[in-house]
């Protein structure tokens, strides 16, 4: 991604990420391959007794999608921290809209502190989130000393 | 106040997993990962790495691969059926790779009381380490629990 995050200011957008239409056999691949077998994602009968009308995407599904997102922004070992909230259940059909922003830089360091939000197609917010990421191996290191 | 606040501190671990390469490609097809680096180890070599590496939120699995991935809860007494998953992070100490053998410990960190006891919060702490001990990758989890009925 052409994006020169040394030079990227705070409220430009770093990034997008569309994301196809939730299906069943999507949440059934998820729920194999996380481990989550709570079947209040696969199996509408435990969602329906669970008080919901069908089953509803795994919360970590959309924070993977948002994962993807910074790994389209950086390398793996500049991700320093990734956390989110989850607003509202994903729904069979929705399809998440993701976008990254660059929310601040942390003065003395190479440390850029990105909001993240995921929407549906209606324009509802589904998960937003903030990562810190270092831009270059230099910055990382600069970030670990500020650390210590 | 239906849970025990007792289990506060509670720690359930430590259990070594080892990160499994069809593993990566199970959760790359299932995330719609397009990038090799994250499960296929000759791309991972090319960009300066071991091995794949695991995407940001594997390490949220791995917690999952306990014999019962749920006995948290069954020993807080909390029925799956009411739990949703509030907020989720991640801090990051290193990267994890295809083929590491990593030990996997949880702490109940918080358990509290929201509006008027409709809900319960419960916040769980997990710390994922290396087989040298180092810390690579420290997770929250915050639960929200709805009161049965």
């Amino acid at each position: 991604m052409a994006i020169d995050l040394a030079s990227a200011e705070p409220g430009n957008v770093l990034g997008v990420l569309r994301v196809e239409p939730i299906t069943r056999h999507m949440l059934a691949l998820y729920c194999g391959a996380s481990g989550d077998h709570n079947p209040l994602h696969v199996d509408i009968d435990a969602a329906r007794r669970g008080g919901l009308d069908d089953v509803i995407a795994h919360g970590m599904l959309s924070m993977a999608h948002l994962g993807r997102l910074l790994n389209s922004i950086t390398r793996p070992e500049n991700l320093r921290e990734f956390g989110v909230r989850f607003c509202a259940p994903v729904n069979i059909g929705d399809a998440l809209s993701c976008t990254a922003t660059l929310a601040a830089r942390r003065a003395g360091t190479n440390l850029l502190e990105i909001d993240l939000v995921g929407r549906c197609q209606a324009g509802n917010v589904k998960v937003t989130g903030r990562a810190i990421i270092s831009y270059d191996e230099e910055g990382a290191r600069a970030a670990r000393h500020a650390i210590q | 106040m239906a849970i025990d606040l007792r289990h506060i501190g509670r720690v359930f671990g430590p259990h070594i997993v080892t990160i499994e390469s069809g593993r990566l490609r199970l959760f790359a097809k299932a995330t719609g990962q397009q990038d090799r680096v994250f499960f296929d180890d000759n791309a991972a070599f090319a960009a300066g790495y071991k091995a794949a590496v695991a995407p940001p939120t594997f390490a949220f699995c791995l917690e999952m691969d306990r014999e019962d991935p749920f006995d948290m809860l069954t020993a807080l007494d909390i029925d799956l059926g009411r739990v949703l998953h509030g907020k989720q992070s991640f801090c990051y100490h290193g990267i994890l790779h295809s083929g590491d053998e990593v030990s996997i410990t949880s702490r109940i960190a918080d358990i509290s009381c929201k509006r008027g006891g409709a809900m319960e919060i419960v916040r769980i702490e997990t710390d994922v380490r290396a087989a040298d001990g180092s810390l690579a990758v420290a997770m929250m989890k915050t639960l929200v629990v709805r009161a049965a009925g």
